[in-house]
């Protein structure tokens, strides 16, 4: 089948393509290389919408986040996404360079960032932030920047998107790409699609796909950023909190998650490898440090686990959000840095323009479903809904993950949902089962049980992401039969 | 809605809350036990181990055959059971709110008596770097992926942590025809019982690598190998001395700590354990509400949970009658503080102002303790400032094995002899050591 359009990746920038596509008359394919919306970039970010203020003057990245920061309301309240305007602070310390907060007050200003303030008066800063460091002689008050779940963000939107008949393939990495004259081929190991166009928003491999596609114009490099995610602690800090920056680091911020959650990170990186999201001693160690400067009191035996994301710089260190130079129904939406999140709802419709200056006749439906089912959060509902809601549908009545409280009825809503879950780590990133302080110690077993019921697949063949990701190594009579039999 | 009354509730129906709701029972009170799970037991349901009941039933026992002995006695003694059904919430007027599939049940109790058990650390806590693949499991959760659902969780094992349920699992995994690689214990002794060590390690050749830790894991999709390497006093990695082993599973049995969600939410303050404040009654902060078994402090021997829990039973239907049991939040308290040597001392606090006619009810003064270290000759000692309260030799202690002591004498004598502004300090002492000058750790 011919598509009219096929994106490549399905981070927050291919799921929100993908979603504004959606609106016109067109057939669109999103083609992933792993097991789920969200799992590479996406999935391992500070989720932050920036303010706007800090992306260097001039660059895409500034357009887009200032664009993109009030786009947030609507679709957050269309598709039922937890956002919240939090507010951030650059914490000024005692030796800090303070022209640089000046700086980036006036930055704020030019831009139109709604709220943007200095706060000189330490007793006011110490009221709204009461455990920042003592240290705090000034801070940049941004009260439009805000936190989301990226993946939550990126779920959502696949959602929507397939609701409004977009195609999601995953496990299929795009391995070879054919120009036809008036559509492409392109080349997945288990099948192929044809597509007219091809968005490129495959996040750090994004020079690969436009090398594949005959763009030779930029390349891609990785740089790791670190985090330290701590147990929930609802109001221990109410604000994002950056550092000033110094020459040699953007400084590493504490923050509080939408779910409640603090983290600390991310350290600044540069490696060679895509791959390597590995945490390592000296980047948590630097986290650490960081994390104390602005907050001393923060609690790391609250630590519930670690990660890190890499960032896809590209060689001109700014978005690349344009069509192809030398490649015709070619567009790239590349080098999706920080402040890339932020960003992702401008992108998308920075990229329809450029489809309509390319001379594509974009038609909108009349028939575009703005809205989602609202996901049902059994934790927010007072305890008579709770009572009505297991008295229509049992399953909320079983506890599957006792430390984020997620019933039975809502792992299987996640399934069952449109562009619904396939595997452990799809549930957990949909509902928040096993993102709790046991990370899945109690629940695993339980998912792994509904998923093989739901998906009508034997128990070990249940995989946390990827094929190569199963939990079990057959049933353990078999396995010493095994054993025995090679020994 | 539905409602339910009952004189003594019990969260969890673990071998704390059966044998709290049958000294309840035999007190003649109405008892419920509610459990999320779908059977009684609690974890004694996935320890098909020997070695449970020696004291409390002379026997060695499974977990579940000596689970079963009381849950024989619970289904005939008139007790009533709600299984598959979760507490979720204890309010500050001491509303319980449970679920099951049924809907939500409100139970309004006399007394409450917490035995929710403990649950595992994890990774997390202790911060191992490296990726984050497939084969990084609990021990407890392998135990059930083996011993309940049959399903084998990898080929090749490395445990981190010599916790009791890590060694038992490097056993059950060699009978099970997997390879143990090591144990890998960041202590320079290992923190689960001698006897362990011994009959599941050492039995079957497994290394046990002390001062080491975990420094990385390696496999971006399924674990490929871990880094581990030794570690100073300070728990400091030694560079030079990282040893890559070739595993496709780690499993983590870095302790176990209080399952306190609902205790929290209850408003109930907490201790160094993580589970409740008590006193000598086991009742915690909240009037009505009391606390026993591994939701108090993770016990190794599951006749001391026995122990333990009869007497938060009694104390709870005692409470239901209408007696006045002092809570660990009234003005007649004394502190017991932990002093040189010791984790902590569960009770955490001694209320002064009892009533004569109910210490004889309450039972006897029973404190209980785990040392920082192993040690060797030495005395456990209590004191109320330069008063000694207690004092008994100990050819060895380990953290491993948790210490209990009762107060010989009278406890009315006991209890004047206390002092309400001397905390009283329980503590280690080395035997050869001149009275007055102690060390500090
Ligand atoms: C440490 C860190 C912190 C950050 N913090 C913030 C923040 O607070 N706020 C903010 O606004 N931004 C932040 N960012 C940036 C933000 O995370 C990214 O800009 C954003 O996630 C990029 O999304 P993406 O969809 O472009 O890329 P990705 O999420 O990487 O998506 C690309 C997708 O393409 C797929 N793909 C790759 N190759 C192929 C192939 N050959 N075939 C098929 N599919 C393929 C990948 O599997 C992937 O799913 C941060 C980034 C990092 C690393
Ligand atoms: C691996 C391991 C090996 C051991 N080996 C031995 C041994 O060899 N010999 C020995 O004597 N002792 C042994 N022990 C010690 C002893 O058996 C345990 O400490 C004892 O089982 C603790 O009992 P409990 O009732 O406090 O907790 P649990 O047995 O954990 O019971 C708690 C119960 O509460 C339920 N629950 C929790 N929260 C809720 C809620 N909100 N609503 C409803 N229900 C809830 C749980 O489902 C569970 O059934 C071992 C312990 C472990 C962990």
């Amino acid at each position: 089948m011919l598509h009219d359009f096929a994106i490549i990746g399905a981070g927050v920038t291919g799921t929100a393509i993908a979603r504004e596509l959606s609106k016109y008359r067109l057939n669109v394919v999103v083609i992933e290389k792993l097991s789920d919306v969200a799992t590479e970039t996406s999935k391992a970010n500070s989720g932050i919408v920036h303010a706007g203020y800090a992306a260097p003057e001039d660059s895409l990245k500034a357009e887009m986040n200032v664009l993109g920061n009030p786009l947030f309301d609507d679709i957050c309240k269309e598709l039922y996404i937890p956002f919240e305007r939090v507010g951030s602070f650059v914490v000024g310390v005692a030796g800090d360079n303070f022209d640089f907060l000046e700086k980036e007050l006036q930055n704020g200003l030019e831009r139109g960032i709604p709220g943007i303030e200095i706060i000189k008066d330490v007793n006011l800063i110490k009221k709204m932030e009461p455990r920042i460091t003592d240290d705090v002689e000034m801070v940049l008050h941004a009260p439009s920047a805000g936190i989301i779940s990226p993946f939550g963000l990126a779920i959502a939107l696949a959602e929507s998107a397939t609701i409004n008949g977009v195609e999601f393939h995953y496990n299929s990495p795009v391995q070879n790409i054919e120009d036809m004259g008036n559509f492409y081929i392109i080349d997945c190991p288990t099948r192929s699609f044809q597509a007219r166009h091809i968005v490129n928003a495959a996040g750090l491999f994004a020079d690969e796909i436009s090398r594949m596609a005959g763009d030779f114009s930029f390349t891609i490099s990785p740089r790791k950023g670190e985090y330290l995610l701590l147990d929930k602690m609802e109001g221990f800090i109410n604000h994002v909190l950056f550092p000033v920056p110094t020459k040699k680091s953007k400084g590493i911020l504490v923050s509080p998650t939408i779910d409640g959650n603090i983290f600390l990170g991310p350290n600044a990186k540069d490696q060679e490898s895509k791959i390597d999201n590995s945490t390592t001693i000296y980047g948590l160690e630097e986290v650490v440090q960081g994390g104390r400067k602005i907050v001393p009191s923060i609690p790391l035996k609250e630590t519930i686990t670690n990660f890190a994301g890499l960032r896809a710089v590209s060689d001109t260190n700014d978005f690349i959000i344009r069509a192809s130079d030398n490649k015709p129904r070619l567009f790239h939406a590349a080098g999706i840095q920080s402040p890339g999140l932020s960003s992702c709802l401008a992108i998308a419709k920075r990229i329809i323009e450029i489809i309509k200056e390319g001379g594509v006749s974009l038609e909108l439906k009349d028939n575009f479903y703005r809205s989602r089912e609202k996901p049902i959060v059994f934790k927010e509902l007072n305890w008579t809904e709770r009572d009505q809601l297991i008295k229509e549908d049992p399953a909320f009545g079983n506890i599957v993950c006792r430390c984020e409280t997620i019933t039975e009825g809502e792992i299987v809503q996640s399934i069952t949902r449109p562009n619904g879950a396939r595997t452990v780590d799809g549930i957990k990133f949909r509902t928040r089962a096993g993102m709790g302080r046991c990370q899945g110690g109690f629940c695993t077993p339980k998912v792994i049980k509904i998923l093989s019921r739901e998906l009508d697949l034997e128990e070990d063949e249940i995989v946390k992401r990827e094929a190569r990701t199963k939990y079990f190594y057959g049933h353990t009579k078999d396995f010493r039969r095994h054993k025995d039999a090679t020994a | 809605m539905l409602q339910r009354e009952t004189d003594v509730a019990i969260i969890g129906g673990g071998p704390a809350g059966l044998a709290a709701a049958v000294e309840a029972r035999n007190h003649g009170c109405d008892v419920l036990i509610i459990e999320r799970d779908d059977s009684l037991g609690g974890i004694l349901q996935q320890c098909i181990h020997p070695g449970f009941g020696l004291h409390e039933f002379d026997d060695e026992l499974a977990g579940p055959e000596y689970a079963q002995r009381y849950i024989d006695v619970v289904e005939n003694g008139g007790i009533d059971v709600l299984t598959n059904t979760m507490v979720l919430e204890i309010t500050p007027t001491k509303d319980l709110y449970a679920i099951s599939e049924n809907g939500v049940i409100n139970i309004i109790s006399k007394s409450i008596v917490l035995a929710m058990g403990c649950r595992e650390r994890t990774r997390g806590a202790i911060k191992i770097p490296g990726y984050r693949p497939t084969g990084v499991y609990t021990a407890g959760l392998a135990q059930r992926f083996v011993n309940i659902e049959g399903f084998m969780p990898g080929t090749e094992f490395v445990i981190l942590g010599s916790g009791d349920i890590g060694m038992i699992m490097a056993r059950r995994l060699t009978w099970e025809g997997a390879t143990v690689h090591g144990v890998v214990e960041i202590q320079p002794y290992p923190s689960g019982l001698i006897r362990n060590k011994v009959q599941c390690l050492d039995d079957y050749n497994i290394p046990l690598y002390l001062s080491h830790t975990v420094v990385r894991v390696h496999g971006k999709d399924r674990v490929t190998g871990i880094t581990i390497s030794k570690v100073d006093e300070n728990w400091k990695m030694i560079p030079g001395t990282e040893k890559f082993i070739n595993c496709d599973t780690l499993l983590l049995s870095v302790g176990l700590i209080p399952e306190n969600e609902i205790t929290k939410k209850a408003g109930a303050a907490l201790s160094r354990t993580n589970g409740p404040v008590v006193n000598q009654f086991l009742s915690t902060t909240i009037n009505g509400i009391f606390a026993c078994g591994n939701v108090l402090q993770v016990h190794d021997l599951v006749d001391n949970v026995a122990v333990e829990a009869k007497k938060a039973g009694k104390l709870a239907a005692l409470y239901s009658k209408g007696v006045q049991v002092p809570t660990s939040m009234e003005k007649q308290i004394v502190r017991v503080s932990p002093g040189n040597g010791v984790g902590y001392v569960i009770p955490n606090v001694i209320n002064l102002d009892v009533k004569e006619e109910f210490i004889e009810k309450a039972g006897s003064m029973r404190f209980s303790l785990r040392v920082r270290k192993p040690m060797q000759d030495i005395y456990i000692k209590m004191r109320s400032g330069q008063k000694e309260l207690y004092k008994k030799f100990h050819r060895y202690v380990r953290p491993s094995e948790m210490i209990i002591f009762k107060i010989k004498e009278s406890i009315k004598d006991f209890l004047e002899g206390l002092d309400i502004d001397t905390p009283i300090e329980v503590y280690v002492e080395p035997k050869n050591k001149q009275p007055g000058k102690r060390e500090r750790d």
